[in-house]
C-alpha cells in the first residue's frame, strides 16, 4: 500500500482510497451510496444541505509518536465524535471507521429529509422531476408517511418564476442547495443567479438582462436535485418514465458533445414520436456531463413542419412532388445528359457516411467534388492532430493551450469551458485574436494583432522559437516572445485555430504557421499535443477525412461553366444570393436538403434528407474523435438518409456504392481510408467506466445527465503519432493592399440565424437582430451613435443594420455576425453610409 | 469595586479625547512593542496573560493568533463589532467612551499578527458610531499613530470601518468575513479556519472589540498582573451587560468569576418592586437559561463555572427575569428571533428555526397541545450538532432549557389533542 493510499472501513467494508479524498467519493467508489443534495462531484463541497450526515470514528494516536493507540486486543482505539459529520466535506485518513447506514447516521439523515419536507410541496404527481428526483427517492426511503409539521403552515411561494425564457424556477420546490448558483459561478463563470434574502425566505434570483443570461443555463436543470429548475421546453411536457432514450451527438459545432434524445409518442403530432428534450450524455473526454444551451434547445428544426417530406422535380418551371422512383430517374437522366462538367458541393454538417458516398458518386461520374467551406486545416489535423490518449481534461500545470483567431465561447462553448478549466488547473493559456474575447480573462498571455495578421503573428512566435532571422519582421506585437517561450517550455501544448478574420488564402497560411510552430516546439505526434481546428460546422473534419476539401478558387469561379451541380447539406444560393448569377442558366441542379432553401428553389430535382434524429451515422469532431449517433424517431415523411439517396442514384448510373446500412458504408470507409481502418460501428459502441459515475441509479450525484452506455467513440491517431514525418512549411505573406477603406469581417455568434437555430422558438428571443460592430473612430467619422442605422455595401449588394460601437475595434474594421443570405463568408472591402432617419421615424 | 481596565472613562470621563488618552498612558503599550519586541514576543505575552476571546466562545486569544499560516502575507485583522446578541451592549460603550484603547489594541494585535490592514466590522445600526470612529482614525493618522512607518519603525498600519447590513449571523466570524467581502452573510465551511484562509482567502485574525481593548494594559502591566485578576482559567475582567428585571441595568466591568449575586444585587441593586428572581439568561438568547436558585446566584461568572452550572457565559449579556415572566413567552421570543436571523444556508437551522417558531406561535395563540412539547424537543434535537455553524444550536437553547425547568409555564397554554 502506497503512502498516498489509506485503508478505512465503511459500513463494515474495508477499502483503500487516496488519502484526502472526500469521504462521499471514497464511499461512492466502493459502491456505497451516501445520500446528498448540495454535493456534486464536479464542484467544491459546501456542506450546506447536511444530508450526508455519517458517523466517523478516528483512531486515537499517541501524541508523541503519532502511532495508533491499541486496546487490550491490540486493535486501534477508535473515537467517535459527539456529532454526526458531513461526508461531503470530510477528507479521509488512515484507519477510519465510518458508518453511513448505522441507526444513528440514518436517524440524522431522516431528520434532514423531514426538515426539507416542511418546506417542500411534495407535488411529485405534477412535477417534471418526479421519477428522477433524489428528494423523491429519499422521501420514499425515509419519509414517515405522516407530516408532523402543520400542513397549513407549509411554505407557499411562487410556482413559476421565469429566470429567463429558458429556465423556470419553482420556489416552493427549491431546497436551497445552491448547486445552480455554484455551477454558474464555479464551472462556467457566468454568475448571473444568486441567493437573495435569508432564512426560510432564501430564494434564487437572477440579475442579468435578459434573465439567466448564460450559454450553459440548461445544465442547472440537470443538476438541480429537485424539480425547482426546469427547462421551458420540457416543463409539464412528459413524465420521465414515458421517455425513450437514444444516444446521439450534438450537430451544432465541432466539439461533438455526447447527448441523449429523449423521445415519446405525442398525441399532438398524430401519435408520431418526437424529441421531448435533449440531455447531456457523459463523456469525460469530450463534454464531461455538460452541454451548451444551443445543443439543448436548438433541436426542434428536425421536427419542423417546414421540413421537406417528398421528392420533387421541376415541371414547367415549378417544383412538383413526385415518387422516389420518378425523382431518382429524372435525376439520373439529368446527370447523364448534363453531367459533362459536374460539380458536387457538400456541407460539413453531413455525416461521414453521407460524405463518403457523395465523394464516390461524384468521382464515379467524373465530376469534381468539394466541401462548401473556406477554412484550411483538415489535412494538418490528420497529420498533427491530438490523437489517442488525449483529453483536454488532463491539461493543467506545465501545459500550454493556444487559442488563435477564434471566439471559442461563441464557436464551441464546451471547448471554451474545458480550456478555461484547464487554465484554472494551471495550464498556461495564450489567447491571440484581433479583438477581445471572453476567454482572455483566463489567459496567461494575450496577443492582440491587427485583423488579418493571424499568420504573421504565429510566424513571429516561430521566430522566437527558432531564431530564424527571416521571420524577424513578423515579431512585432506584445506577447509573442513570452508566448513562444511558454509553448516551448510546456510539457504538452494544444493549439486551437479558428477562422475569424481569415479568408481561404490566409487560413492556409495560418494553419501552416501553426503547424510549423507546433513542430518547432515538438508538440506533435503525442497525446495531448497538436492542432485542433475550430470548424464552423460539426463534421468539417469528417469531410476532409472523406476526401472533400474547400474550393481552390472562389466558389463563384467554380460555378461558372458548370453543366450540372449536385448539392448536399449546403445552401450556397441561400448563403449568397449573388451566386445564382454565376451558375449557367441551363445547368442541371440536384439538391439533397432538410428544408426548402433558396438552393432548392434553383433545383431541378430535390431529395428530402433525414436529419440526425431519424437515422444513424458517424461524425468526426475537431479533436478527430469519431462518434456514433443513433436513430431516435421515425423518419419525416418519405425522407431518406443522404448516403442512401446517393447510393440509389449511383445504382441507376452504374456507380457501385454501399446501400444497405450506414454501418456498411463505414465498413467501406474502413477499407478505403487509412485513418479509418479500425473504425467499425461495433467498436464505436464501446463504453468505459467513467468518474464520477452519473446517470443510472446515482442520480444524487449527476442529476439527469445520462451515463454513457452506447459508446464513447474512437479517437483517430495522427500521422505524426504513427511515425510519419511532418514537414512544416510556411509561406511569406503577400503584400497587403493599401488604402482600401473599411473591411467587414464576419464573426460567429452561438445563436445565429441558421436553419437549425431559427425554428427553435425557445432561442428565438436570444438570437436578436444582427448588429454591425464598429470602432469609435469610424463611428465618430460617420457621426454614428449606438443603434443608428447604417447601410453597408459589399460585393455589389447593400444591407442595413443598426450599429453597436465597441471601443476595442480598430479603425477601418467592422464586424458582422455570420448569417445566411449575406454572401459574407470571408472578410472583404465594404462601404458604409449612414441612413438618415425618415421624417416618420423622427417622430412627427 | 475592582479596578477598571476597560471602562476607564468612568474614572477619566474625557478619555475619548486623544490628548487625554495620551496623558493617561495612551499608546504606551504600542510604543513598547513596535521595534522593541518581536511579533512572536507579543503573541507570547498575550498567551501568558490567559486572555480569552470576549465575543462568546472564550477561545484563548494568543493561541488563536499562533494558528496563522506562517509566511503567508498579506494578513488581515478583523474586529468583530457586530454586537448583535440580544442583551449585549458592551462593545458599543467601549467604542463610544474609550475608543482609543480599542484602536491601540487593534494596532497591537496587527503588530503581533504582522498585518498592515485592519477592518472594524460594525453592525448596521452602529452607523453613527462608525462615523465617529472614522473621525478618530483620521485623527490618529494625522497624529502619526496610523499610516506608514509608525514611530519610524518598519510597521505600517491602516484601519478601516465597514458597516454591516443588519444580520445577526454576521457576528459569526466566517459570515462576517463573507459580508466584509461584499457577499451574502453566510458562514463558511470550516476548515479552512480564518487563520489559514480568512478575509480574501488570506490568513486573518478575527477578534472581538472587548478582547482587543484588553491588549494595551496587558502590554504595559504584564501578563502576570492580568492573570492576578479573575480566576485561574478565566483571567482579567469582563464587562457584564445586565438587563431585564433589574433596578439598575447597565454595563458592569468586574473580574471574571464574580458571582451572579454580586452582579445582580450588589451592582444592579436587585430586582425592582420586591419581586423574586425566576431565571437568568447568561448569554443573551444563545445559551440555556438558568433557573434562579441560591446555588446559581452564588455561581461565579467565568467560562468554567457557568458551563458547569448548565449554561454558557458567552458574551455575558445577563438577562434577569423575575417571577412575573412566563418562560413560554421567552421561548416564543427567542425562537422568533432565531427564525428571523437564520441565514438559511444549512437545512436544519433554516427549517428547524421556522418549525420551532411555528409551534411556539400556535402555543402563544392558545392553539397548542401537549404533544407540541415533544415535537419541540425532537425538532431541537434534530438541529443540535447537525448545523453548519453554531447559530443552529443556539436557537434551541432557551427553548429546551425553558421546557426543562419551567414546563408549567408552557402547560398553562396547552390543551389535550382532540
Amino acid at each position: 500500500m502506497s503512502s498516498s493510499q489509506v485503508k478505512l472501513m465503511i459500513d463494515g467494508n474495508t477499502l483503500e482510497a487516496p488519502r484526502g479524498m472526500l469521504l462521499v467519493d471514497a464511499a461512492l467508489r466502493a459502491g456505497i451510496d451516501v445520500p446528498v443534495f448540495c454535493y456534486h462531484p464536479k464542484m467544491e463541497p459546501v456542506g450546506m444541505c447536511r444530508m450526508c450526515l455519517v458517523e466517523i470514528g478516528r483512531p486515537s494516536r499517541d501524541r508523541q509518536s503519532g502511532e495508533f493507540l491499541l486496546d487490550e486486543n491490540d486493535q486501534p482505539i477508535i473515537n467517535f465524535g459527539p456529532n454526526l459529520e458531513t461526508a461531503c466535506t470530510t477528507r479521509i485518513d488512515e484507519g477510519w471507521v465510518v458508518y453511513i447506514n448505522s441507526e444513528r447516521a440514518l436517524e440524522g439523515q431522516k431528520q434532514i429529509v423531514e426538515f426539507l419536507l416542511t418546506s417542500h410541496p411534495l407535488d411529485c404527481p405534477v412535477c417534471d422531476k418526479g421519477g428522477e428526483c433524489p428528494l423523491q427517492d429519499l422521501t420514499m426511503l425515509h419519509g414517515p408517511g405522516i407530516s408532523r409539521f402543520s400542513f397549513h403552515d407549509k411554505m407557499n411561494s411562487l410556482k413559476r418564476v421565469a429566470l429567463g425564457e429558458l429556465i423556470i424556477l419553482d420556489r416552493e420546490r427549491c431546497i436551497q442547495c445552491a448547486r445552480c448558483i455554484r455551477f454558474q459561478e464555479e464551472i462556467v463563470d457566468d454568475p448571473v443567479i444568486e441567493f437573495s434574502n435569508r432564512g426560510r425566505s432564501l430564494e434564487i434570483v437572477t440579475f442579468s438582462e435578459p434573465g439567466f443570461d448564460s450559454y450553459f443555463s440548461g445544465n442547472t436543470t440537470d443538476i438541480c436535485p429537485v424539480g425547482a429548475l426546469t427547462t421551458s421546453d420540457f416543463r409539464f411536457g412528459s413524465r420521465p418514465w414515458e421517455l425513450n432514450a437514444a444516444a446521439s451527438i450534438c450537430p451544432h459545432c465541432p466539439v461533438g458533445c455526447n447527448i441523449i434524445l429523449n423521445t415519446r409518442r405525442e398525441v399532438k403530432m398524430g401519435g408520431s414520436e418526437i424529441v421531448k428534450r435533449v440531455l447531456p450524455r457523459q463523456n469525460e473526454m469530450i463534454n464531461e456531463i455538460w452541454i451548451c444551451d444551443k445543443g439543448r434547445f436548438a433541436y426542434s428544426y428536425a421536427m419542423d413542419s417546414e421540413r421537406l417530406s417528398q421528392p420533387m422535380i421541376r415541371v414547367g418551371g415549378e417544383l412538383e412532388e413526385t415518387s422516389w422512383d420518378n425523382a431518382l430517374k429524372v435525376a439520373a437522366e439529368g446527370l447523364k445528359q448534363s453531367g459533362a462538367n459536374l460539380l458536387g458541393l457538400a456541407g460539413g454538417r453531413a455525416s461521414n457516411e453521407d460524405l463518403y458516398n457523395f465523394k464516390q458518386l461524384i468521382q464515379g461520374l467524373d465530376g469534381v467534388s468539394m466541401l462548401n467551406d473556406f477554412m484550411a486545416g483538415g489535412k494538418q489535423n490528420q497529420q498533427i492532430g491530438l490523437g489517442p490518449g488525449s483529453n483536454l481534461g488532463d491539461l493543467g500545470v506545465g501545459d500550454a493551450i493556444v487559442v488563435i483567431a477564434s471566439d471559442l465561447l461563441e464557436e464551441a462553448p464546451i471547448w471554451w469551458l474545458r480550456v478555461k478549466q484547464a487554465a484554472e488547473r494551471g495550464a498556461k493559456l495564450i489567447v491571440a485574436n484581433a479583438r477581445f474575447t471572453k476567454l482572455e480573462k483566463y489567459s496567461a498571455h494575450t496577443v492582440r494583432y491587427s485583423f488579418g495578421d493571424a499568420p504573421e503573428t504565429v510566424l513571429g512566435m516561430l521566430h522566437y522559437v527558432t531564431g530564424d532571422s527571416s521571420l524577424n519582421k513578423y515579431a512585432k506585437v506584445d506577447g509573442q516572445e513570452e508566448s513562444a517561450r511558454i509553448i516551448k517550455e510546456a510539457t504538452n501544448a494544444v493549439l486551437f485555430m479558428g477562422s475569424e478574420g481569415s479568408d481561404s488564402e490566409s487560413s492556409k497560411r495560418l494553419v501552416q504557421a501553426c503547424g510549423s510552430l507546433l513542430a518547432a516546439t515538438e508538440h506533435i505526434g503525442k497525446a495531448n499535443n497538436g492542432l485542433i481546428p475550430v470548424w464552423l460546422k460539426n463534421n468539417t473534419q469528417g469531410a476532409w477525412d472523406m476526401g472533400l476539401t474547400p474550393p481552390e478558387k472562389h466558389l463563384a469561379e467554380e460555378f461558372r461553366d458548370r453543366t450540372a451541380l449536385y448539392l448536399m447539406a449546403c445552401d450556397p444560393f441561400g448563403d449568397n444570393p449573388e451566386m445564382l448569377q454565376e451558375l449557367p442558366q441551363d445547368a442541371f441542379v440536384i439538391v439533397q436538403e432538410l428544408f426548402h432553401t433558396p438552393s432548392v428553389d434553383r433545383a431541378d430535382v430535390v431529395f428530402p434528407a433525414q436529419s440526425f434524429i431519424e437515422r444513424d451515422g458517424t461524425l468526426t469532431s475537431g479533436e478527430r474523435v469519431v462518434q456514433l449517433f443513433y436513430p431516435a424517431v421515425s423518419p419525416h415523411g418519405e425522407s431518406l438518409p443522404d448516403w442512401k439517396i446517393l447510393a440509389r442514384i449511383g445504382a441507376l448510373l452504374g456507380v457501385a456504392m454501399e446501400s444497405t446500412s450506414a454501418a456498411g458504408v463505414m465498413n467501406r470507409i474502413a477499407e478505403d481510408i487509412e485513418d479509418y481502418g479500425e473504425i467499425h460501428y461495433r467498436e464505436l459502441m464501446n463504453r468505459e467506466d467513467q468518474w464520477p459515475p452519473v446517470g443510472g441509479k446515482q442520480i444524487y450525484f449527476g442529476g439527469t445527465a445520462y451515463e454513457n452506455s452506447q459508446g464513447i467513440g474512437i479517437r483517430l491517431s495522427s500521422r505524426a503519432q504513427r511515425g510519419e514525418a511532418y514537414e512544416p512549411v510556411w509561406k511569406e505573406s503577400p503584400k497587403k493592399p493599401k488604402g482600401e477603406g473599411i473591411r467587414i469581417v464576419p464573426i460567429v455568434k452561438l445563436y445565429d440565424q441558421g436553419t437549425t437555430v431559427l425554428p427553435s422558438l425557445l432561442l428565438a428571443q436570444r438570437i436578436g437582430q444582427p448588429e454591425l460592430v464598429i470602432g469609435q473612430e469610424d463611428a465618430d467619422r460617420l457621426l454614428l451613435q449606438n443603434g443608428a442605422q447604417v447601410e453597408v455595401q459589399w460585393n455589389g449588394t447593400a444591407h442595413q443594420f443598426p450599429v453597436a460601437i465597441d471601443n476595442d475595434i480598430p479603425e477601418g474594421i467592422v464586424l458582422l455576425p455570420r448569417n445566411r443570405q449575406l454572401g459574407l463568408e470571408m472578410p472583404m472591402a465594404c462601404n458604409l453610409t449612414p441612413v438618415k432617419p425618415t421624417s416618420k421615424e423622427k417622430g412627427e | 469595586m475592582s479596578e477598571l481596565i476597560l471602562f476607564r472613562h468612568l474614572d477619566i470621563p474625557d478619555i475619548n479625547d486623544l490628548d487625554v488618552y495620551l496623558a493617561n498612558g495612551g499608546f504606551k503599550g504600542l510604543r513598547e512593542i513596535v521595534g522593541k519586541k518581536s511579533p512572536q514576543e507579543v503573541v507570547d505575552i498575550v498567551k501568558a496573560s490567559g486572555l480569552r476571546g470576549r465575543g462568546g466562545a472564550g477561545f484563548p486569544t494568543g493561541v488563536k493568533w499562533s494558528f496563522l499560516t506562517p509566511d503567508v502575507f498579506p494578513r488581515y485583522v478583523v474586529i468583530n463589532a457586530d454586537e448583535s446578541e440580544p442583551g449585549a451592549f458592551k462593545d458599543r460603550e467601549i467604542m463610544e467612551r474609550n475608543p482609543y484603547q480599542l484602536l491601540e489594541g487593534i494596532a497591537i494585535c496587527c503588530y503581533a499578527a504582522q498585518a498592515q490592514t485592519a477592518y472594524i466590522y460594525c453592525r448596521g445600526e452602529f452607523w453613527d458610531l462608525a462615523k465617529e470612529l472614522d473621525e478618530k482614525i483620521a485623527e490618529l493618522k494625522d497624529r502619526g499613530f496610523l499610516g506608514k512607518k509608525l514611530f519610524g519603525e518598519k510597521f505600517d498600519l491602516e484601519i478601516y470601518i465597514h458597516v454591516g447590513a443588519g444580520a445577526y449571523i454576521c457576528g459569526e466570524e466566517t459570515a462576517l468575513l463573507e459580508s466584509l467581502e461584499g457577499k451574502l452573510g453566510m458562514p463558511r465551511l470550516r476548515p479552512p479556519f480564518p487563520a489559514a484562509e480568512g478575509l480574501f482567502a488570506k490568513p486573518t485574525v478575527v477578534n472581538n472589540v472587548e478582547t482587543l481593548a484588553n491588549l494595551p494594559p496587558i502590554i504595559t502591566r504584564g501578563a502576570d498582573w492580568f492573570r492576578s485578576i479573575g480566576t485561574e482559567k478565566s483571567s482579567g475582567t469582563k464587562i457584564f451587560s445586565l438587563s431585564g428585571h433589574i433596578a439598575k441595568p447597565g454595563n458592569y466591568e468586574l473580574p471574571l468569576g464574580t458571582s451572579f449575586r454580586e452582579l445582580i444585587y450588589d451592582n444592579g441593586n436587585g430586582i425592582p418592586n420586591g419581586n423574586a428572581i425566576k431565571a437568568i439568561l447568561p448569554a443573551g438568547a444563545s445559551a440555556p437559561l438558568l433557573p434562579a436558585s441560591e446555588e446559581i446566584l452564588d455561581t461565579g461568572m467565568d467560562y468554567e463555572s457557568v458551563s458547569k452550572a448548565g449554561s454558557q457565559l458567552g458574551s455575558a449579556s445577563i438577562i434577569v427575569m423575575d417571577e412575573t415572566v412566563d418562560i413560554s413567552w421567552v421561548a416564543y421570543k427567542t425562537t422568533k428571533f432565531f427564525n428571523h436571523e437564520s441565514c438559511g444556508k444549512c437545512t436544519p437551522c433554516r427549517e428547524g428555526t421556522y418549525w420551532m417558531f411555528n409551534v411556539m406561535q400556535h402555543i402563544k395563540n392558545g392553539e397548542g397541545t401537549f404533544d407540541d412539547l415533544a415535537t419541540l424537543n425532537s425538532v431541537a434535537e434534530s438541529i443540535v450538532g447537525k448545523c453548519l455553524c453554531a447559530l443552529g444550536d443556539f436557537s434551541t437553547m432557551a427553548l429546551t432549557s425553558g421546557i426543562e425547568y419551567f414546563q408549567e409555564d408552557f402547560n398553562a397554554h396547552l390543551r389535550e389533542k382532540v
